[in-house]
């Protein structure tokens, strides 16, 4: 039954999602530039700037001098900024000051680094916590259901420093298993690429699973309580299908909205494991960026975070009308 | 081969020599089982400073943060180089003659090549020399670059080097790395091409560096390692854990609680440096601003409580100082002036005296300036004993040193060792230096500086120095309570380490000299 409403709405599904897309993506490159007017100018009331930071305790005002006009910093505020738009509306993100390269090069070489972490920690966490969550819920109220309450509380509150240095005593100090450090050779096998990315991605995991896993158990019980649900009961159906066929597809928008966050977060907020692991990836580099006060990569690294954020919500949504046939036939 | 004239006297050069073996002795002795081993070639190690970023490079000039230094000592040769007790020793230039201590005369060493074939020659000097003069070349030695009026190759393997006044320590200013010597003509510095003891294999900003064995060095045998991995780890719980775990053999800027850890892993040792760094606390002279009051200035440095701050802040790893910059070990410290102790009657008294009693001032300090802000409350504890009201503004490490460091009356500084008396006396205490911390000015103290560095006689100078550190001791509205000592981490196995007192890492010089003895 439910199957039939869904192929028959099918087309007006697709549709639905694809002026939604087109209509969030008009939105983002509104957000994205309204973002770099803001980091541009947040950044711009920061103590120093890119010269005065470059020479550090040794800037004195001739040196600042020079440097300033070789980075164009002379040049009025308004006036760099339109030049940086106008530069990257031509596809060229401009060349980082203190790096002395191209922005996009000193991208390239640190985001594949970012993606591959995220997506290791999102292929770890996401089943596990929908695993969590979906049992948990199912199991409302029992032992289980407590426990595993417990334990992901328990994870939600564990900051991501101390889980990684307990995480790098035990298994690097002490036993010696796993690198200390996360160390991302050029031509190193899958083998040694997951031993030394272990500990980040557990670190991580321990972080988003609890966040997804308790998003997911409140947007299952919540639909559990429905009177469709009990109908299905009372139909005769077990527990795992009423779940799976007809609970999820009522959770699944909170469920993926909450996984965009969680998401979104590996990106740009893995900066303590970064730290703890010594891992080059994006978010050391906007703290580098911000630090130095180089202004090009900083506002670079702000898009990337701030598209890939607004990409995740945006797919979040279109999973949530694709899978929920009240918001589909909408 | 010429050795440079000797710019301390040989007494105490040898006494530093002395010295520094027994730190070193001290260092091995619990259980080196590769101090008995000599050097061997081969091997490959991970090291692992403490900042790394975009800002990394491989231009000599531009070297900011240790990492660049270490990096750049690997790639480049020098001139001259730092032997024990600083002295400077003849490196690519096998000689360095003068008469008048302002006319030089560098014969260079035949036979050395770039990394890439070209032969080493006196362009190169020119080049390497001159260019920090030039603005656009940012570099952080500029301001000492000035005095080379002149720099010319008078032969193919001869430069002719004129200052703008005598100094005396040309040789030793050779040797920091700012002056390592690039190729003639060098815009992209990317490749690392130098005439040092290791090859650049992999050069990431902000990743790490990859070194291989020079086979052409011109030092017989050295280098010993096949590859050093350099990296940075600025966590510094991290940073120990890595050793710890076996993931890096060397580490710098251990702190001095993570010791016992170190020395309680049985294949682990710290190499202490002592060394001349210090934080100071900086009461501006200039306006009519209450700091610059003889007596108030009097007042702080009785209420610098020392030995607090050497064993509680930096849990002996320091050696108190008596407000001036030369450390005890000096060749030119003068052993004669009384150590100023904590005294808060006589703290009192000066403040009396000086009409400040109940004054309400704030003091700026940062985890920029190592240990400044515990300094800070400390001195904020004693200061209110005898009715001086401090308010500590614990600033931030990012934007300090351009917006607070000598901004306001009060404020704290942090100055790395200098090679050099002559060098941390022009940048920090001249009248006119732009880091004149304080803004003090004594003019008897000008005229003894630059007296002191066209002085070619070693005892004249001790004297003439002797008498700077009175001048700045008395008078100068700085603070320096400690020296602080410099803790490296580094695997049993690492053989060769020894203390240099210009930094961690042997002074950022360790590549050439370590051998791996596993």
């Amino acid at each position: 039954m439910a199957g039939t409403a869904d192929m028959a709405a099918g087309t007006g599904g697709a549709a639905t999602a694809l002026r939604l897309v087109l209509k969030r993506l008009g939105a983002g490159l509104v957000t994205m530039l309204l973002v770099s007017a803001v980091v541009f100018t947040v950044s711009s009331l920061l103590p120093g700037d890119a010269a005065q930071e470059t020479l550090g305790q040794s800037a004195t005002p001739e040196a600042v001098a020079a440097l300033r006009q070789q980075y164009g910093l002379d040049r009025p505020a308004p006036e760099r900024y339109l030049r940086w738009l106008g530069g990257l509306a031509a596809g060229d993100p401009g060349r980082s000051l203190v790096a002395n390269m191209p922005v996009a090069e000193v991208i390239a070489g640190r985001l594949p680094n970012s993606l591959l972490l995220a997506g290791l920690t999102a292929a770890v966490s996401v089943p596990l916590a929908l695993l969590v969550g979906i049992l948990s819920a199912m199991r409302q109220d029992s032992r289980l259901d407590r426990g595993l309450n417990i334990a992901t509380l328990a994870m939600v509150a564990l900051p991501e420093f101390l889980v990684a240095t307990l995480a790098v005593l035990a298994f690097s100090v002490e036993l010696r298993l796993l690198p200390s450090i996360a160390m991302v050779k050029a031509g190193a096998g899958w083998g040694e690429t997951l031993r030394s990315l272990a500990m980040p991605v557990m670190t991580l995991s321990v972080v988003v699973v609890a966040q997804m896993a308790r998003m997911t158990r409140a947007a299952v019980i919540a639909q559990l309580g429905q009177p469709y649900v009990e109908m299905a009961r009372l139909k005769g159906l077990g527990p795992a299908r009423v779940v799976f066929a007809h609970v999820l597809p009522n959770a699944v928008g909170p469920i993926v909205n909450a996984m965009a966050l969680s998401l979104s977060y590996l990106l740009g907020g893995a900066i303590i494991v970064e730290t703890i692991f010594n891992y080059p990836g994006l978010a050391s580099l906007m703290v580098n960026a911000v630090a130095s006060r180089d202004m090009p990569l900083l506002q670079a690294c702000a898009m990337v975070f701030c598209g890939a954020y607004l990409l995740l919500v945006l797919a979040a949504d279109v999973v949530a009308i694709l899978a929920n046939p009240r918001i589909r036939q909408g | 081969m010429t050795a440079p004239p000797p710019p301390v006297p040989p007494l105490s050069r040898r006494a530093l020599l002395g010295a520094g073996a027994g730190l070193a002795l001290a260092g091995l002795a619990p259980g080196g089982t590769w101090a008995e081993a000599g050097p061997r070639r081969g091997g490959r190690i991970r090291v692992a400073g403490i900042a790394s970023s975009t800002a990394d490079t491989l231009d000599p000039a531009k070297g900011g943060l240790s990492t660049d230094y270490t990096r750049h000592y690997m790639a480049y040769g020098g001139l001259t180089e730092y032997g024990p007790g600083l002295v400077p020793m003849p490196a690519l230039a096998e000689a360095l003659d003068t008469s008048d201590q302002t006319l030089w005369r560098l014969a260079l060493r035949r036979g050395v090549r770039f990394h890439d074939g070209t032969p080493f020659g006196a362009a190169d000097v020119v080049y390497s020399l001159l260019r920090h003069k030039d603005p656009a070349t940012a570099s952080k030695v500029r301001p000492l670059a000035e005095q080379f009026a002149e720099v010319r190759a008078t032969g193919p393997h001869e430069v002719m080097v004129r200052l703008a006044g005598p100094n005396a320590d040309l040789p030793a200013i050779l040797a920091q790395s700012h002056f390592l010597v690039v190729k003639d003509g060098t815009k992209d510095f990317s490749a690392g091409i130098g005439t040092g003891p290791y090859r650049i294999k992999s050069f990431r900003p902000g990743v790490g560096t990859t070194v291989v064995r020079n086979d052409e060095y011109w030092k017989p045998g050295k280098p010993y390692l096949d590859e050093i991995e350099l990296i940075a780890i600025p966590d510094e719980v991290s940073r120990v854990n890595a050793l710890l775990s076996g993931d890096v053999q060397l580490v710098m800027a251990v702190n001095p609680r993570s010791v016992g850890r170190i020395k309680a892993s049985p294949g682990h040792a710290v190499l202490e440096t002592r060394s001349s760094l210090y934080t100071n606390l900086i009461m501006r002279q200039d306006g009519l601003l209450p700091t610059g009051n003889p007596d108030f200035v009097l007042a702080m440095k009785h209420l610098l409580d020392r030995d607090l701050i050497r064993r509680a802040l930096f849990r002996n790893y320091a050696t108190v100082a008596n407000d001036h910059p030369i450390p005890p070990w000096h060749p030119y410290f003068r052993d004669d002036l009384p150590q100023r102790a904590f005294d808060p009657e006589k703290a009192r008294f000066h403040l009396r005296r000086a009409g400040l009693e109940g004054l309400r001032l704030p003091i700026y300090a940062s985890p920029a300036a190592e240990g400044s802000v515990d300094m800070a409350s400390v001195l904020q504890e004693h200061a209110a004993q005898v009715g001086l009201r401090l308010a500590v503004n614990r600033m931030p490490s990012d934007g300090y040193w351009s917006s607070h460091w000598m901004k306001h009356p009060l404020t704290f500084g942090n100055t790395n060792p200098r090679p050099t008396a002559d060098l941390v006396f022009s940048l920090f205490y001249k009248s006119d230096a732009p880091w004149n911390e304080s803004a003090w000015k004594d003019e008897r103290f000008d005229r003894l500086l630059v007296e002191a560095r066209g002085e070619a006689d070693p005892a004249r100078r001790k004297e003439l120095y002797g008498e700077m550190q009175g001048l700045v001791h008395a008078g100068c509205g700085v603070g320096i309570p400690v020296f602080i000592t410099l803790i490296d981490g580094h695997d049993r196995r690492l053989g060769g380490l020894r203390p240099v007192a210009l930094g961690g890492f042997m002074g950022y010089a360790f590549a050439e000299h370590v051998w791996w003895g596993a």
